[in-house]
């Protein structure tokens, strides 16, 4: 322990490293609000379209509440839900939930229902699926995430919410089915949880209130 | 130093010793990124800031470096400026920042840049290891942009999509010069085809020119 260099290269790398610190913590204070309002942002303009101009008071970012699993929602990930008034009454839900059964790796998909249990928007957030195939659900590259506007568990009945090859009434995409299915299967189970669980959902304190 | 053999050291980094096509260094990202000339450039102006930066900082340190703990301190300094490039991105260019996604903290394993900080910045004056930083990026990414640039007009049928992702703006479409494309060049299996085909064109440039050389010089 007398080696004198063990503790010049100690005290070098502590230097060092307080300096790294230094710059980071520089940079992350510079940086902080930005990436906050970019991120609310960003949010904001993927929340808006899911819920076809449906009219809500206040703002949508501070009604949320965070549910870890098990949810009963779908996927093993923390589910969203951002609740909407209007007047003080309910007047929709936002979901944010994840489908794990994509074709490569979990889809985060973001659905709005308002409060009689109709689909007002649906959305894909995060996928990996592959391009020119399965990433068709993104609304950039097709349309096909349309089709569940207006769309509730009465409309079609629950045994229509499948692919047509598997007997439903909702389109695949030419080349990948898997992505399809795995994307209406967790529309349905959310519609499903939200039909059952609907006052809960709207009594639940926000994330905001703990 | 002069400006000479700064410019000399510039042009070895892009052609002669290119970090992507002649060292080979950094494929991960290479392969993984390029699926577009903008992802590609994205990635591109990443990595060359903190090679710039990285091989100033350790070329600044390298009198007090022992031996027994440089590998450790450059990837501490390595690794803070990483960090620092991924919040600038998060803050400054969300969407490219979620495009390019892990790829950004991932420049971290860039064996391009802990290479150049041991090869040259650890043994060179400041000025000229930030010119090596410089060159050595800039090569990189030229490789970057070369190859999304070939994957996208072969697989997406565009040239310079999605734009505004990095200069921001309204969303830019890029010169469409076909419909679609074969899907296989944005798969992963189009990477390597890519990377392939830029190395044997650049192969092919430098005997083309060593034949002319021999040519000229007489040598029969």
């Amino acid at each position: 322990m007398s080696n004198p260099s063990v503790l010049k290269n100690g005290l070098t790398l502590a230097l060092i490293a307080g300096v790294c610190s230094g710059l980071v913590a520089v940079t992350y204070a510079f940086t902080e609000d930005k990436i906050e309002d970019n991120r609310k942002a960003f949010l904001e303009q993927k929340l808006k379209p899911a819920l076809s101009g449906l009219f809500f008071e206040g703002d949508v970012t501070e009604s949320v509440v965070t549910l870890k699993a098990p949810h009963g929602l779908p996927g093993k990930d923390d589910a969203l839900i951002y609740r909407l008034y209007a007047s003080g009454e309910p007047v929709a839900a936002l979901f944010i939930v994840t489908a794990r059964n994509g074709y490569s790796g979990p889809i985060r998909i973001l659905l709005g229902v308002d409060i009689s249990g109709v689909v007002t928007g649906l959305r894909i957030l995060e996928h990996s699926e592959t391009p020119g195939l399965g990433d068709k659900i993104d609304e950039d590259k097709s349309d096909w995430v349309q089709q569940f506007a207006g769309r509730s568990l009465e409309d079609p009945a629950i045994d229509g919410w499948q692919i047509r090859n598997d007997g439903g009434e909702f389109d695949q995409l030419t080349g990948a089915s898997i992505t399809p299915r795995a994307v209406i299967q967790a529309v349905r189970e959310t519609l499903v949880y939200f039909a059952e669980n609907k006052e809960q959902v709207f009594a639940m304190p926000g994330d905001s209130a703990q | 130093m002069t400006e000479g053999r700064h410019l000399q050291g510039i042009a070895t980094a892009l052609w002669r010793d290119n970090p992507g096509l002649v060292q080979l260094l950094g494929l991960c990202p290479l392969l993984a990124v390029t699926g577009s000339f903008v992802n590609g450039l994205g990635l591109g102006i990443a990595t060359l800031a903190v090679l710039t930066v990285s091989n100033g900082l350790v070329s600044a340190t390298r009198r007090f470096l022992q031996k027994e703990i440089r590998i450790p301190i450059f990837v501490l300094i390595i690794a803070s400026l990483v960090t620092c490039v991924e919040l600038l991105f998060e803050a400054f260019f969300p969407a490219l920042d979620r495009a390019l996604g892990i790829f950004i903290p991932l420049i971290v394993t860039n064996c391009a840049i802990v290479a150049r900080a041991e090869v040259f910045a650890s043994r060179n004056p400041v000025v000229s290891s930030i010119v090596d930083g410089f060159g050595m990026g800039l090569g990189f990414l030229l490789v970057l942009v070369t190859i999304g640039l070939m994957r996208e007009l072969v697989g997406q049928g565009t040239v310079f999509a999605d734009m505004h992702l990095l200069f921001g703006g309204e969303p830019v479409n890029g010169l469409v010069v076909a419909d679609a494309g074969w899907l296989i060049a944005i798969l992963p299996p189009g990477a390597f085809f890519a990377l392939a085909v830029a190395i044997a064109a650049k192969n092919a440039m430098d005997r083309r020119r060593s034949v002319r050389l021999r040519e000229r010089t007489g040598l029969r």
